[in-house]
């Protein structure tokens, strides 16, 4: 047996493979299909799973009450679409503001001398090992009334003999989007390094010697050749801020509610798994339309795998 | 024309990003030697030493340790010492396993034919296009049924039945990394030659061989670089092992999660400050052992 097996290369290829795909099917897709099938279910009293085939979940979602009192002139409450809609436009807001602090820096990394490229990358580096928890928090001492920005913004104002009232920045929609953009930074300026670093030094020299100017290089050249890295660090930006719930739980308080809020309740303090697995499942498929269109438009860059 | 030449403007936003991206954590690490017992105005260092812990009020006027009261405190908290513990030995487990596995799958998706070869690569995609909280509840609801299924199916009661705990934490971080090791791995193989392995095998030596003496120091940066990816993931890990963990398998960021929703003292940020400067010196010996390799 031992010896068809060294004769057979597609057993062996298979063999090997076989540890990673019993963990993918086993803890990827079968979890994926269980969510699905809870999703159609309902809850018991006392928070358990009643296995049948109802839309309820999914028509909560949108809207609409399934049990609304005949009285009433309309059922329809957007709570959750509201919520949908809010996680969608935050994670389009981070992912533009992401963009807009990324480059620069990557740029100035990609045409640093390359003795210190290595140095700078590391600088951006350090900031993503510290903990996503530690960083949510700091982030929570910065925005406080009495926090440190308030402080230098009235140490500011006291040297022009101002008024100043601190700001209220902690729990608000802002300071959910700076802990976002924040967290996922670094993510979009490695595979934006990546593009960027290839793009051989004779093509600025050609569009040198053919006259263009640095903003036209920019545009014709360096953009056009970097979009593969801000393609692969959207998807690795945008996609996470549609699933987090941390950011939004300790710097937006009980203000702003995203989808990752609504199904982590659901999970813990509701306890209504089921509702929970299909805001998740919408989730899912929200963000995968938005991925597929995104990459079917830009192409999908090997620049992730690199980050 | 110097290629190196500064922008003004690229420089002053790069200065300003590296500022952004550093300020919070200088912030943090300044707060853990805070005086203030509630931690929301820094009210200097704690300035003596003595016997006994001195506070008037909420400051902290004199402690054993001085200025590194805060640390000092952290090392007697046992619930840390235990979260601590945790982490590492759900990192170091789960590298391990996934690295192995990984370089495994790596080797059979590049090197050899198989029917579910397409169907393996596109699963390592899976955990990238999906958000962390999706991965999260699917998981739970596997366990949380499995385990019901085999607890009254079984009739357990009491302490054996089979509940969310370190080993369904490991598992789970196992599932979350595997793909990063292989795709990670799997690039450096693509830059190899299969040439070289033929010609071990044209010179007599068998598959084993082949892989030990050729194949595998080959590969060797690429399978430390995904082995590192998959500890720092793991370190790193908040959403999975929200929704995975159970009674006894806390980790640090569930913990200073957990603490967050409460009363912050600057042991937080002592915490903080502990971690981010381990992270920071592992980093860096690796960095050192790896560019002494370089120059044997």
């Amino acid at each position: 047996m031992l010896k068809r097996l060294r004769e057979n290369k597609s057993a062996q290829g298979t063999l090997l493979a076989s540890p990673t795909l019993l963990w993918m099917i086993g803890l990827l897709i079968i979890p994926l299909i269980l969510t699905l099938i809870v999703s159609f279910g309902k809850r018991s009293p006392d928070g358990d799973v009643i296995y049948s085939f109802s839309l309820d979940n999914y028509i909560r979602l949108f809207g609409y009450s399934t049990d609304c009192d005949a009285g009433q002139t309309s059922c329809f409450d957007p709570l959750y679409l509201q919520i949908l809609w809010r996680s969608l436009t935050l994670a389009f807001n981070s992912t533009v503001w992401v963009i807009l602090l990324a480059y620069p820096l990557a740029y100035f990394i990609a045409r640093a001398h390359p003795k210190r490229r290595n140095t700078f990358l590391f600088m951006v580096l350090i900031p993503l090992w510290t903990n996503f928890v530690i960083r949510v928090y700091a982030w929570m001492m910065l925005l406080r009334t009495q926090g440190v920005i308030n402080l230098i913004l009235g140490w500011i104002a006291g040297l022009f003999n101002l008024p100043f009232t601190p700001l209220e920045m902690l729990y608000t929609p802002g300071a959910v989007l700076v802990g976002m953009v924040y967290e996922f930074l670094p993510f979009m300026i490695l595979p934006i390094y990546t593009s960027l670093e290839k793009i051989d030094n004779s093509l600025y020299e050609a569009a040198a010697d053919l006259g263009a100017n640095g903003i036209k290089t920019f545009l014709r050249v360096t953009l056009p050749l970097s979009m593969p890295g801000v393609v692969a660090g959207t998807i690795l930006v945008f996609i996470p801020v549609m699933g987090t719930f941390i950011v939004s739980d300790i710097l937006g308080g009980r203000q702003v509610i995203l989808v990752g809020n609504l199904i982590q309740r659901q999970f813990l303090d509701a306890r209504d798994p089921t509702f929970g697995s299909a805001a998740s499942l919408i989730l899912m498929v929200m963000t995968l339309i938005v991925t597929y269109f995104y990459t079917r438009k830009f192409g999908f860059g090997e620049e992730i795998v690199v980050a | 024309m110097n290629p190196h030449r500064r922008h003004p403007f690229i420089f002053s936003s790069a200065i300003l990003v590296y500022i952004f991206l550093y300020a919070p954590i200088i912030v943090l690490i300044l707060f853990s030697f805070n005086a203030s017992r509630a931690n929301i105005t820094f009210e200097g260092f704690i300035p003596t030493f003595s016997e006994r812990t001195v506070m008037e009020g909420s400051v902290v006027k004199a402690s054993p340790c001085g200025p590194f009261h805060w640390f000092c405190e952290l090392a007697k908290d046992d619930d840390v010492i235990e979260a601590a513990g945790n982490t590492l030995t759900i990192a170091f487990i789960s590298t391990l396993i996934s690295t192995i596995i990984g370089t495994m799958a790596a080797l059979a998706l590049q090197r050899y034919e198989f029917k579910l070869k397409p169907f393996s690569q596109l699963s390592l995609y899976i955990p990238i296009v999906i958000p962390e909280i999706v991965m999260g509840i699917g998981i739970l609801t596997l366990f949380s049924q499995l385990f019901g299924v085999i607890n009254n199916g079984l009739g357990l009661s009491g302490d054996s039945r089979l509940s969310m705990g370190i080993s369904t934490v490991i598992v789970s971080h196992i599932a979350f990394s595997v793909p990063f090791v292989t795709l990670v791995v799997q690039a450096r193989l693509q830059g190899f030659d299969k040439s070289y392995e033929e010609a071990a095998m044209d010179l007599g030596a068998n598959e084993w061989t082949t892989f030990r003496r050729v194949t595998f120091p080959m590969i060797l940066p690429g399978v430390l670089s995904g082995g590192l990816l998959a500890f720092t993931l793991s370190l790193d890990d908040f959403v999975i092992t929200f929704f995975t963990n159970g009674p006894g398998s806390t980790t640090l960021p569930i913990y200073v999660y957990g603490l967050l929703r409460r009363i912050i003292t600057p042991q937080v940020n002592a915490l903080s400050t502990v971690w981010i400067l381990t992270i920071f010196s592992a980093v860096l010996l690796l960095q050192w052992v790896q560019s002494r390799e370089a120059k044997h």
